[in-house]
């Protein structure tokens, strides 16, 4: 079994599974923060499914992308938590 | 022999991120779930990306894998402490088994601010005097 195989049929299907995990956990939530946080989750793991995929393909570029989306992911976690923590301060 | 220690480093990765998954699933709590977010996006990325780090080995991909860790071991924090914070004053409730809240009563309803109980009587007591 070379490396390709072993990251192609047991890293990636392990790393969907997880995703599917925290996919659960964003549609049955109890409050919109749990919501927030698998958001986050889900980013996160797609970083790492990004730099297995470009050592499958041996194409570094696919790490630019990863920067990018770690990026995205903050700031979004950012933007909303300001705006529901200044929902609850005007009631 | 790179490619023996690539398999051991992603797979260790792998094992956190599906670990971190579990959890957010199992975890009865919401600040328990913020928890173990910040441990996936620390060791589990951070492994899989090191293990892409090991298999290019050039400098400039190092740097590139080197500067996204950097990020998101400085966000993750930021991250959690906001999440935590929003959802403290939006009222979630602690689970069952939590028996200590250090918070309680200390953050304004209106403004949001946070204040200690401890210091406010210590001013007072230096205005006494």
């Amino acid at each position: 079994m070379s490396l390709y195989d072993y990251l192609y049929y047991i890293i990636l299907p392990l790393l969907s599974l997880s995703l599917v995990f925290v996919f659960v956990r964003f549609l049955k939530g109890p409050t919109i923060i749990d919501r927030v946080i698998a958001l986050d989750l889900i980013v996160t793991i797609g970083i790492g499914i990004i730099s297995v995929y470009s050592i499958i393909y041996n194409q570094p570029n696919f790490l630019d992308i990863a920067l990018i989306l770690a990026l995205i992911a903050f700031l979004g976690t950012v933007a909303f938590t300001y705006y529901l923590e200044k929902k609850n301060k005007n009631d | 022999m790179t490619n023996i220690i690539i398999i051991i480093v992603s797979t260790l990765g792998t094992i956190f991120a599906m670990l971190a998954a579990i959890g957010l699933i199992r975890m009865p709590d919401t600040y328990l779930r913020i928890s173990v977010n910040t441990k996936a996006a620390t060791l589990g990325v951070g492994l899989l990306l090191g293990a892409a780090a090991i298999y290019f080995g050039e400098i400039a991909i190092s740097s590139r894998v080197l500067a996204i860790i950097i990020f998101i071991f400085l966000t993750a924090p930021i991250g959690g402490h906001l999440l935590g914070r929003t959802g403290y004053i939006s009222g979630n409730k602690l689970c069952d088994k939590t028996h200590i809240d250090d918070l309680k009563d200390q953050y304004n309803k209106k403004t949001h601010e946070l204040s200690s109980k401890d210091q406010e009587e210590a001013s007072a007591e230096k205005e006494n005097k």
